[in-house]
């Protein structure tokens, strides 16, 4: 039965129904329990993670399953890596996804490559969360987090084979996400949104699966395809929405999964409406999106009848101060602008 | 120079057990043998690829490895044929490796720095330095998890104790109690550069006394001293008590690499004086000390180890390359049905 839930909430829910579902399934990191080692004091559950996710899971899985790390990513990746490889389904998390930088060897050399270079002998089930994104709030005075805590992050990994990366867009999709990523064999890289943690929607009490590598289609239109990553969907409907005040019929794809991507949706999609606009907060350079734009041209470039379009951030780290901030961050408005230049084939 | 712990065969008792010293010698005539043969096939222009020879450390291995289950994880470093002949991979399939065939144990796709064989434990090699602390980090954890008795050992160098990675992995270790055992194998350079340079503390060992984990400081030339104190870790370990830091003072007896030329950073005296304290040579003193294997004994050993390496570079050289299309596989798992 679906009933209104929060994204955080979903998040929750998906990891303790995966951990009643399969004993190996456990969560280490940073204050996933919080307070660690102050039971005497009659404190077991302090943070439950920073976004809450993981709150009220020691209570009921105790500390062998929700393990609170000292603040070293690189080793506690690393041993969820090597946890995985001795049989366990690890949840391991990254604070922010920026942390990523401090446990690279861990994520690329390890938890990517292993597999291969072990010629197949191992598979390894870890999933890393992470939170992303600028807040963009826009306050008058002050900021957001910065660079090293606002990074969309996701194109690093998914350049990495042997990873795969998935970037839900709501309460619905990030709990069938997270629970496809338990249950995959492989290393998953699980990207949520900060600013997505509070929105609701509908989501069903039991659980289900999101298969990695499919997007959705949320909109169908004639007229342009609109692929949308994570947050950026709900951008891309507030889109359509106006442009269809103008009489172009947008459809959104939502693509859920960045590595690897649902090429097939996508494609098909714009062999249709001949026009593509990717709407990314990601940074623009070697990025899932101009992997899109760049895969389109291989294949399906004589169908276009307009320049293929991307409304990211800047090729920039992401600014504190709130006004530079929300410029950062793709808008409604920037992802009109561009439907209309690549409807007009203007650059 | 570093003064040598003792001048005798051994410092530690010899165990009155033959099939246990029986056991010892041949594991560390295998590596030998092995790492010997690998140098000459480098050497003629038979084998290419990246490859850091054992020689010289093979009491580290074996000491180490003889106190460990087949279901025991060992995690493993660049020089890493020893760690995985000493915990039962086979040396055909481990040369086929070398030489790309597909029946080597990672079907070619690993090579020298990459060796593995999870069937008996080991989790590879690894080519980035200090990396195998988290992964057998993780392999205790799971064991503590699920409540079995096995232990995991990660293998590392003196260049590693540069690696802040080792000291997280320690300190984990140490507040969960982990069955973990880190066995330091100084053999004195962080590939040309010289522990008494790298490292502040005068001795290896000072800096991890205050993670709280017990260290052992051993000649790690001398494979009674090494199996003594691995014996205790591993107790300490299967007994729930923790991680123990186990240093081995050793010598490597080729360069850092196939083609590095070691005299270019340390004196044919040093190198003499190490080799004057080799492994294999002491053991041999050792045994006719105490006279439960006979001389003929271990000669029937070398020589039966002899034969194994040759069938293993036969096997190697009549195995098939990999077919093209494994360029691509293995990347990820196959999709399992029901999920």
């Amino acid at each position: 039965m679906a009933r209104p839930l929060a994204f955080g909430r979903a998040e929750n829910e998906a990891l303790r129904q995966e951990m009643e579902r399969d004993e190996r399934v456990f969560v280490m990191g940073e204050d996933v329990a919080g307070g660690a080692g102050r039971a005497a004091q009659g404190i077991i559950d302090a943070w439950g993670d920073p976004t809450g996710a993981t709150k009220g899971l020691i209570v009921q899985f105790g500390e062998k399953r929700v393990i609170d790390t000292p603040i070293c990513e690189m080793s506690f990746i690393g041993a969820a890596v090597g946890a995985a490889i001795a049989g366990q389904r690890p949840v391991a998390t990254l604070i922010v996804a920026n942390f990523m930088s401090v446990a690279l060897d861990s994520l690329m050399n390890q938890a990517g490559y292993l597999r291969y270079m072990l010629g197949g002998q191992v598979s390894i089930p870890l999933v890393v969360r992470m939170s992303i994104g600028a807040t963009a709030m826009a306050p008058a005075n002050g900021g957001g987090s910065a660079a090293q805590h606002s990074g969309s992050m996701y194109s690093m990994l998914a350049h990495v084979p042997g990873l795969k990366c998935v970037v839900p867009s709501d309460a619905y999709t990030a709990k069938g996400l997270i629970i496809a990523a338990i249950r995959d064999d492989d290393p998953v890289m699980y990207f949520s949104h900060r600013r997505l943690l509070g929105a609701s929607c509908d989501v069903p009490e039991e659980p289900y699966v999101i298969p990695i590598g499919q997007a959705r289609t949320l909109r169908a239109g004639k007229d342009v395809t609109l692929v949308g990553i994570g947050r950026m969907t709900g951008i891309c409907l507030e889109a359509a929405d106006a442009l269809a005040r103008e009489g172009c019929e947008a459809e959104v794809i939502d693509l859920l999964s960045v590595a690897p991507w649902d090429q097939e949706r996508v494609l098909d999609s714009v062999r249709r409406t001949k026009h593509l606009v990717i709407v990314d907060e990601d940074t623009p350079r070697c990025s899932v999106a101009s992997d899109i734009a760049a895969v389109v041209a291989e294949q399906a470039i004589d169908y276009l009848d307009g320049p293929v379009k991307a409304v990211t951030g800047p090729h920039a780290p992401v600014p504190y101060s709130g006004p530079l901030e929300a410029a950062f961050v793709p808008t409604p408005e920037r992802v009109v602008a561009a439907v209309r230049a690549a409807r007009d084939g203007a650059a | 120079m570093a003064t040598a712990p003792t001048d005798l065969p051994t410092s530690a008792e010899v165990p009155r057990d033959a099939a246990v010293l029986a056991r010892l010698y041949r594991t560390m005539q295998l590596i030998r043998q092995f790492e010997e043969r690998v140098r000459e096939l480098r050497q003629s222009g038979a084998l290419q690829g990246s490859i850091h020879l054992y020689v010289g450390e093979e009491a580290v291995a074996t000491g180490v490895c003889a106190r460990l289950n087949p279901d025991d994880w060992v995690a493993s470093t660049h020089r890493g044929h020893g760690h995985c002949i000493a915990k039962g991979v086979d040396v055909a399939r481990m040369m086929a490796e070398l030489y790309g065939r597909v029946t080597g144990t990672n079907k070619g796709k690993g090579g020298s720095m990459h060796i593995a064989d999870t069937s008996v434990g080991m989790l590879g090699a690894s080519g980035v330095v200090g990396s195998g602390g988290p992964l057998a980090l993780g392999a205790a954890l799971a064991a503590k998890q699920r409540g079995t008795k096995q232990v995991a050992v990660n293998f590392f160098g003196d260049g590693a104790m540069g690696q802040g990675v080792v000291y997280e992995c320690l300190n984990m270790a140490a507040i969960w109690k982990l069955p973990q055992i880190f066995v330091c194998e100084n053999n004195r350079y962080a590939e040309s550069t010289p522990v008494e340079y790298s490292i502040s503390s005068p001795e290896l060992t000072d800096r991890v006394k205050g993670f709280g984990v017990p260290t052992l400081s051993v000649d790690g030339q001398d494979v009674f001293a090494v199996y003594a104190a691995a014996g205790e870790a591993v107790e300490r370990a299967r007994r729930g008590e923790g991680p123990t830091f186990l240093e081995c003072k050793t010598y490597r007896y080729y360069g850092h690499f196939f083609g590095d030329d070691p005299l270019r950073y340390r004196t044919a005296d040093e190198e003499a004086y190490y080799r004057g304290r080799d492994c294999i040579m002491r053991f041999e003193q050792a045994v006719a000390d105490v006279g439960v294997l006979q001389a003929g004994d271990l000669e029937r050993i070398a020589g039966e180890v002899g034969d194994q390496i040759e069938a293993a570079v036969r096997f190697a050289e009549s195995s098939p390359l990999p077919d093209l299309r494994e360029l691509e596989t293995d990347v990820y798992t196959p999709a399992r049905q029901g999920v």
